[in-house]
This record gives C-alpha cells, structure tokens and sequence, in this order.
C-alpha cells in the first residue's frame, strides 16, 4: 500500500469527520428527530454531499487519465440482489433503533461522544457474524460474495 | 420552513458540502470510494483466518480504511477544539440501543455491502441503482422502527 494512499484517506477521514460534528449527525439524537420527521436537515446533508460527490464521479474520470497521485478511479460496488436489499432492510432497523450509523458512530467519537463506543462494538460484532455466516456459505470462493 | 427545520438550514448544507469535499478529494487523489462501513469488516482481516475477511478487496485496503477511520476521529476533535469550544456533546440514547442497533446495523450495512455513506454518497452520486433502491429500503424501515420506539415511548 502506497503511503500516499493512507495520507490521502486520513485527510479524508479528518474533512469528513469535521463535516459529520458541524452537520451535528454526529448526534444521535439529531438522526432520530429526522426519522421522526421532526427535523429533515438530515435530507440536506446527504443531498449536498450527494451532489458534490456526482459532479466530482462524473467530471474528474473525463478530465484526468488516472487520479493524481496514481491508481485508478473507482466504483462503490452495488449489486442488485437480495443480499443488498435485505442487508439494507436490516441496516435501517439498527439505525432506526440507535440512531447511529457506520461514520458518526468513529466520528462521534472524536467530539467526546463516548457511548458510542458501544455502538462501535456493535457494529464490529456485526460485522463479524456477518463474515462468519458468509465464509460459511461459501468457504471454497473467497472472492465471489462481492 | 421553520416547521420542517427547528434548527435552520445553515449547518445542515454547510456539513453536507464538506462530506461530498472529501470524498471527492479521496477520489481526485488516490481513486478511493469512501464508504464509511467497510472497514468494520476489513479490519477484521488482520486477526481473522475467515475465508471471507481474507477477500483481497479487505486485505489490500485495511490499510487505508482504519487511517480513515482514524481520521474521522480526528475530524470530530478538530471540531470539538475549535466550532464547539471543546464542550461535549454525549447522546442519551440507553446502552442497549445502542449496542443492539450497532449490531444490527453492522451486520446489515456489511451483509448490503453499504451505508449511508457507501450507497448513500457514493452509490448515489455515481448513479448505481441497486444503492438507490438500497438507500430507499433503508430509509424506510429505519423510520418505521424510530416511530415504533417512539410510540412506544423511547428517546
């Protein structure tokens, strides 16, 4: 792994994690009186980083042969199958039952929100049972349940 | 408008702004799409023999995924010292919700391949519709559970 990559996703990870306190999803509370239909800045957020983040997919690919420090572009992999529709189904239970997603759980961490360490370990657990039951189903691929 | 934002427009647009800023600077420097749940699995790789965290797409980015994650942390510091004046913020969210919904999320955003930042940004802003329809499914069950909890009396 390029160091520069490691840098790059560092300063990433700081701009974001910024973003994610001044936008205050680092509050759990906030996330829930959105579900709630109480408070619908939640909408904002995403759909101004969604439009950021398109123009940037679309324009940089046409205007640069590869991204400036080397490597190349890619592509969040999404698949239309169960798995994804079902894991999202689940995904929104735990979000809608916490108040806590992936980002603002790590995020939320910084500006002293300290239960969400809990959160963290959840969603490490998670993970894990998750991995389990899939090398269980597929032992012999490792590389097919993308 | 007020109805819809007790709290303004101002911090909600300005934060969203920045996360699409950063994961476009991931993308113009090093190509990386940055969902956020990932590396909840690929870390995982480093002590786990599982054939399913050894998947090269884990391996040969943990690297970068936890100094992301790092990083979010340093974010919501820089924040705290600056922006916050360094109060804290703590949520009254009871533990069990907490630990119970992380686990679920977890499992469902790893089992989806995806969050709100991986279908949500990513997958959105590059067109894919399995995110869309993904972001979609999971934006409604997690309101009905908000307004189950709620009426069942919950935070």
């Amino acid at each position: 792994m390029k160091a520069s990559t490691v840098i790059v996703a560092l300063l990433t990870g700081v701009l974001f994690g910024f973003g994610l306190a001044y936008s205050t999803m680092v509050k759990p509370e906030v996330v829930l009186s959105f579900l709630r239909f109480q408070d619908f800045g939640l909408l904002l957020v995403l759909g101004g980083a969604v439009v950021v983040t398109a123009i940037a997919y679309l324009v940089l690919p046409r205007i640069m042969p590869r991204p400036l420090l080397g490597g190349a572009f890619g592509r969040h992999p999404s698949e239309m199958n169960g798995r994804t529709m079902g894991g999202a189904a689940l995904f929104g239970v735990g979000w809608g039952l916490s108040g806590v997603c992936p980002g603002p759980a790590i995020a939320g961490l910084g500006v002293g929100n300290w239960p969400l360490l809990i959160a963290i370990l959840g969603m490490f657990a998670g993970a894990y049972v998750q991995g389990l039951l899939a090398s269980a189903r597929s032992p012999a691929s490792p590389g097919a349940a993308r | 408008m007020q109805q819809f934002f007790p709290n303004g427009i101002e911090i909600y647009l300005v934060g969203g702004l920045l996360l699409g800023v950063a994961v476009s600077f991931a993308f113009a420097m090093s190509g990386l799409v940055t969902g956020m749940s990932t590396v909840f699995s690929s870390t995982w790789s480093f002590v786990s023999r599982l054939s399913y965290f050894r998947q090269d797409r884990f391996v040969s980015s943990r690297g970068w995924r936890l100094a992301l994650a790092l990083g979010l942390v340093l974010g919501g510091a820089l924040f705290l010292l600056t922006a916050a004046h360094g109060v804290l913020f703590q949520t009254q969210v009871p533990g069990w919700r907490l630990a119970i919904g992380g686990f679920i999320a977890g499992f469902g955003a790893r089992m989806s391949n995806g969050c709100t930042s991986g279908h949500g940004i990513c997958g959105i802003a590059s067109f894919q519709m399995p995110s869309i329809l993904a972001v979609v499914i999971f934006l409604v069950t997690a309101i009905a559970t908000a307004q189950l909890v709620a009426t069942l009396g919950g935070v």
